[in-house]
């Protein structure tokens, strides 16, 4: 009997213009590398620059999003183009809850940064079981 | 009355799983703070997928240079599907094929090597940039 490992769609803000994008980007690959059966990625321009595989990502894989700030570009982008995300989690409000300080520079992340990307991976990571459970 | 020079948008590829990506935005984070931090302004890539006013604005108003990562050309798509013409598109491949000594690795960030491959990119960028900032775009 074949058994159907579903997987989990993780969208990252790529946010280059602040450093919450990187801390994104950081975050989300960790959990891509560190999950790889269960978790894939799509880069969020491809939603218009690609083709139908693209544009029907969230329709494929249970989505999760996450934003480096509130203008939620990869919630909105995803449910824009794309479809409904399972969930939608945003970097200020992990940093908050966790009481840590948001980065200040856009790249080059090291010991300073390790907290907070550590902590948005746990949060992201926890999205994911809670997908799948749901699946 | 001092010559008014025009702000050059660099919009690197958000690439997520390609070296090249991670290459791009490090180039543009070269121009950005090292090579030409009063010329060069970015945005993030995902605000024009939303059609953000202040993106959509800040692309329209002045010429945009995009680096991407991979033949896909997201960056350089995202911003023709505004409407907007892009005067200088460079696939980030392009720096390591002339450089071939100064290979990149890494996906989110690249490595040491690849900050010295991106460092001669900007350079090469900033050329453009000069450019484009005189209002002598080719």
């Amino acid at each position: 009997m074949d058994i159907q490992v579903a997987k989990v769609g993780v969208v990252s803000c790529s946010g280059e213009e602040i450093p919450e994008g990187t801390l994104c980007r950081l975050a989300c690959r960790r959990v891509l590398d560190e999950r790889p059966g269960e978790t894939v990625t799509i880069c969020l321009p491809l939603f218009i620059a690609g083709g139908e595989e693209e544009r029907t990502f969230a329709s494929n894989y249970p989505t999760i999003t996450v934003d480096g700030c509130d203008k939620l570009c990869a919630a909105k982008a995803t449910e824009m183009l794309s479809g409904k995300p399972s969930k939608s989690l945003s970097i200020p409000e992990i940093l908050q809850k966790h009481g840590l300080p948001p980065p200040v520079k856009l790249r080059h992340f090291g010991p300073e940064e390790e907290a907070a990307v550590k902590a948005v991976a746990a949060e992201i990571a926890r999205a994911v079981d809670e997908v799948l459970e749901e699946e | 009355m001092g010559e008014k020079r025009k702000k050059v948008v660099v919009l690197p590829c958000s690439g997520m799983g390609k070296v090249f990506g991670a290459l791009a935005r490090e180039t543009t984070y070269e121009l950005l703070e090292r090579v030409r931090p009063h010329q060069v302004v970015t945005t993030c890539l995902p605000l024009l997928v939303i059609k953000d006013p202040d993106a959509v604005a800040l692309v329209t108003e002045n010429p945009v240079i995009t680096i991407d990562g991979c033949p896909k050309d997201c960056a350089k798509k995202s911003v023709e599907a505004l409407g907007v013409q892009v005067a200088k598109t460079y696939e980030a491949i392009k720096f390591y094929k002339e450089h071939k000594d100064l290979k990149p690795e890494g996906l989110a960030e690249v490595n040491a090597t690849g900050r010295k491959l991106a460092a001669v990119a900007a350079e090469e960028v900033a050329r453009m940039v000069d450019e484009l900032a005189a209002g002598e775009e080719k």
